[in-house]
């Protein structure tokens, strides 16, 4: 179980434009457990889909930069791997699914055979072991058999997504990336579309990316937390831990910015400012300048990774007194 | 605030300007067509010859220091022709294309905005209209009218319309769309406001990039009518003209035919490049 | 008296396969200084309601009265009126603002039109809505796509504040922005309602932000009003099944007291030329032969209305 299957390491990205460069992933270690579910949490800009294209080895290189680090997936570096060792990789070791199915649907292709398609493409089956495996799949994530010979067109926008899902799954990955999965979907669609993404990775034991901003759905079905701000992880534990002693002031301004349903407090509290500027990133903790408890080091050096407790890492400097 | 605002309005600008010198074919052709523009107001300066001056001493003559580029049948200078030819042409397509451009866009406009009927009634005629091959439709306006530049350019300027028409009226569609004009709905703006101040200037990029193209296609219409003598008159020296007066001596004396030609073609060219690139350049996806 | 009043209101739309109900016979009344959060998933005609209350779409059937006068079929010069007290704010901070237009020329739009005001006194005044919604005074003739998506909301939400009205109908404000920028947009409207009174019509999907800004909240589903209530009685107590599920779903950042998920079969449908009968049925996990007949909307408790045959036996 504690086997890790990716580990990410010192990893930088960078955007270069003709007059700027975008520093969007700033030394990021992670690791990824077998079997794991982590939520990569953060808002628009923090690098959350950067990091994922980057590890899928999918960013457009220019304007991408890879300036360091390395990714390991099962031992072996992603980075240095020819293109073709990538292609076997990705889509039966490592799936991705985007915040927009139709991304990845073809829209004149029946889902059924797109779903079989994935598999055939990746295992040796036959045709039709590939068309029984594709019906099985659109059932496990609640959809009628029947409707295999349908096309994109026909499905609603959830029902789309765990088609896209099922297609994801087909291989048995080892490793699923999913970047806001939910986001576009209403509430009640989303309950159905993370109850489907529960239940199955305990059936395929996969471990799964889940990209989102979202504490709720975290909350839901993710067994470890990494909050990420400005290109890099500040704060990294359990759920528990993430959940119940949120330390780093930015996870902390994040929890207090959400309406909570039983709470009475006549206003939110916003974290005050906005995300920094990823070509001019400030000196020092890149959170310093909206943080409440900023103190002058903040703004001269970058705070370390601290383990205020076992597994628990946050990166920020001890306050004197905790 | 004026001053800033001035300011700002230039950076606007600056910044199309930015994007428009990547592209190193568009800023060739803009230097062109600056050249062909200036040549042209400066036409009666920069010829060392009236274009209607005859010298029956030198007929066909050949390039020397008198004649750059020698004389037509007539002694007439070829470098002075052409160089009128420049402002002949060049007014024809401005001025053609500024004539569909207007009514273009106010039948578009009209179509986009209102929608219903209206835009059923007008996009029936236009289909209708485009089922007439353009250069027919000129060649039948320009002999109905009769044959001068003035009735060239009409003649193109109508047989344009479809383009700008069709163009204004699915960027309206696109831009009326869009929120702003809802809340400009409710903050009391009225039709013609919200046509003048929210839909129009969102529209126009693509017109922009249309209407730069189709000043090439309105000098090669023009150049062709005068091929076939319905266009610029002689001895009025516009491109196409030149081309058609040197045809029946081609064999001979085939640059009388080339030189036009090859500044047809350039100018041409350089209004296409210069399009394609402003295209890219106003293309708001391609912003960073 | 209240400000707003809205009875019976319909909006359908024509459309190749028959006659979208939209909006579906909805009423409701609004005073001052309170917040109706209108919640329900897409399609359910919420934005449509939002719409339709203000004329921004002709209305199909039905009445609204704004203090007490019939504005239902408003002549220009009435409407114009009209928009004095009612605005909106759009939820795409996108595509709400006009690209071409800069700061201080959208935030002075309305004015102008309004021409009331010299131009001197409309500078001030822009200068004055900047200064309210938290804008700094150099973004005055900055471009909207120079700006982020939260201080792009602030100008709608100045353009708005600009004719002073009474009632602002808030089609999703903040769901396109980031949690920590939504806090600010939320708090900013709530200051300005404590400060001139306003009244909110909130339309949105998320129910987290409507339980927290809002005095009643309306759910709608598939062009109706399935249930209305006090916010805290509806949360604590709602009673239609769809309400139910749809609390149920809510996805809560906090691992603790979680509650058991109610998950709803199949998707949302189109109100095209719908059944008398309640329209949550197919989906509800409570149908019963009795839910074929109209719904009938019942208050079975002071001021909590619900439109299920059923729930009172669930």
């Amino acid at each position: 179980m504690d086997e890790n299957i990716l580990e990410i390491n010192d990893l930088v990205v960078e955007y270069h434009t003709d007059d700027a460069v975008i520093h969007a992933v700033n030394g990021l270690n992670l690791t990824v457990k077998r079997k794991e579910t982590i939520g990569l949490v953060g808002e628009t800009g923090a690098g959350k889909t950067t990091i994922a294209r980057a590890i899928m080895r999918i960013l457009q290189t220019p304007p991408a930069k890879f300036c360091g680090g390395t990714i390991l997936f099962e031992g072996q570096d992603i980075m240095k791997m020819t293109e073709q060792q990538m292609r076997k990789i990705r889509g039966d070791k490592i799936a991705m699914i985007f915040q927009d199915p139709m991304t990845a649907l073809n829209p004149i292709e029946k889902v059924g055979y797109q779903i079989a398609e994935a598999i055939g493409l990746h295992n040796k089956v036959s045709r039709a072991e590939a068309e029984i495996k594709a019906c099985d799949m659109l059932e496990m994530v609640g959809i009628r058999s029947e409707r295999y010979s349908e096309f994109p067109h026909q499905f609603s926008g959830g029902m789309k997504q765990r088609v896209v899902i099922a297609m994801a799954l087909a291989c048995n990955p080892i490793l699923l990336l999913a970047d806001e999965p939910t986001t576009a979907l209403d509430v009640t669609i989303q309950a159905q579309v993370l109850e489907v993404m529960k239940s199955l990775k305990e059936k395929l034991d996969t471990s799964v990316i889940m990209i989102t901003h979202d504490l709720g759905v975290v909350a839901d079905i993710c067994d470890s937390v990494a909050v990420v701000y400005a290109g890099e992880i500040v704060e990294y534990g359990t759920l528990e831990q993430i959940f119940d002693y949120p330390t780093h002031p930015y996870t902390l301004g994040l929890f207090n910015s959400l309406p909570k349903l039983d709470m009475t407090e006549p206003r939110l509290k916003p974290i005050k400012g906005l995300m920094p500027d990823p070509t001019n990133l400030p000196q020092g903790c890149k959170f310093h300048d909206r943080c409440p408890d900023a103190t002058e080091q903040c703004a001269i050096d970058p705070p370390g990774m601290a383990e205020i407790a076992p597994g628990h890492l946050v990166k920020c400097f001890p306050k004197g007194g905790e | 605030m004026d001053e800033q605002k001035k300011k700002k309005k230039k950076s606007r600008f600056g910044e199309i300007w930015r994007r428009l010198k990547k592209n190193k074919a568009a800023v060739v052709s803009l230097f062109v067509i600056a050249v062909v523009v200036l040549v042209a107001v400066f036409a009666s300066v920069l010829a060392p010859y009236p274009y209607d001056l005859q010298d029956y001493t030198a007929p066909y003559a050949k390039p020397s220091a008198v004649h750059l580029l020698g004389t037509d049948r007539l002694g007439r200078d070829t470098l002075s022709r052409l160089i009128y030819g420049a402002q002949q042409s060049l007014q024809l397509g401005i001025i053609a294309v500024a004539v569909s451009t207007v009514i273009g866009v106010i039948i578009g406009a009209v179509a986009g905005f209102y929608g219903g009927w209206t835009d059923t009634l007008i996009m029936r005629f236009l289909d209708i209209y485009q089922s007439i091959p353009m250069f027919l439709l000129c060649v039948t306006l320009a002999s109905v009218m009769g044959p001068s530049l003035k009735n060239a350019i009409l003649a193109i300027g109508i047989s344009m319309i479809p383009g700008p028409a069709r163009l204004m009226r699915a960027s309206i569609l696109t831009v009326r769309e869009m929120e702003y004009i809802e809340a400009a709905k409710a903050i009391r703006a009225r039709s013609a406001r919200i046509i003048r101040k929210h839909i129009i200037p969102n529209a126009i990029s693509p017109l922009i990039v249309s209407t730069t193209m189709s000043i090439g296609s309105g000098i090669l219409s023009g150049a062709g009518l005068s091929f076939i003598g319905l266009g610029a008159q002689p001895p009025i020296p516009e491109w196409g003209a030149l081309v058609s007066d040197a045809r029946n001596i081609m064999r001979d004396h085939g640059e009388l035919a080339l030189y036009p030609g090859i500044c047809i073609m350039i100018t041409v060219l350089a209004f296409n490049l210069l399009g394609d690139g402003l295209r890219d350049a106003l293309d708001p996806r391609l912003k960073n | 008296m209240a400000m707003l009043e809205v009875r019976n209101l319909k909006k359908y739309f024509k459309n190749k396969a028959g006659m979208l109900h939209a909006v579906d016979d909805i009423s409701f009344t609004l005073d001052e200084h309170k917040t109706l959060g209108v919640v329900g998933e897409s399609g359910c005609g919420k934005t449509t309601l939002g719409r339709t209350v203000l004329h921004l779409i002709d209305i199909t059937d039905g009445q609204v009265f704004f203090d007490g006068k019939d504005v239902s079929n408003p002549s220009k010069k009435e409407l114009d009126d009209m928009r004095l007290n009612m605005q909106i704010i759009f939820q795409d901070p996108y595509a709400s603002l006009n690209p071409r237009m800069s700061v201080s020329e959208t935030i002075m739009e309305p004015l102008k039109i309004e021409g009331r005001l010299s131009k001197a006194e409309m500078r001030a005044e822009v200068k004055q809505l900047m200064d309210t919604v938290g804008l700094a005074d150099r973004f005055e003739n900055s471009y909207p796509h120079e700006l982020d998506g939260g201080r792009r909301q602030r100008i709608g939400v100045a353009r708005a504040l600009a004719l002073k009205p009474k009632f602002i109908v808030c089609d999703e404000p903040v769901s396109a922005l980031d949690v920590s920028i939504q806090a600010q947009i939320i708090n900013l409207m709530l200051d300005l309602q404590e400060e001139r009174g306003l009244a909110y019509m909130f339309v949105t999907h998320d129910l987290s932000v409507v339980k927290y800004i809002s005095d009643d909240i309306m759910v709608m589903y598939l062009g109706q009003m399935v249930e209305k209530a006090p916010s805290d009685e509806l949360f604590q107590n709602p009673m239609h099944p769809y309400t139910q599920a749809l609390l149920s779903a809510i996805p809560i950042p906090s691992i603790h007291n979680r509650r058991e998920r109610i998950i709803m079969q199949g998707e949302l449908t189109s109100p095209i030329n719908p059944k008398p009968g309640c329209r949550f049925m197919d989906r509800c996990r409570h149908a019963a032969p009795e839910c074929v007949e109209a719904q009938v909307l019942e208050e079975p408790s002071p001021s909590h209305f619900v439109a299920c045959c059923r729930s009172n036996k669930i």
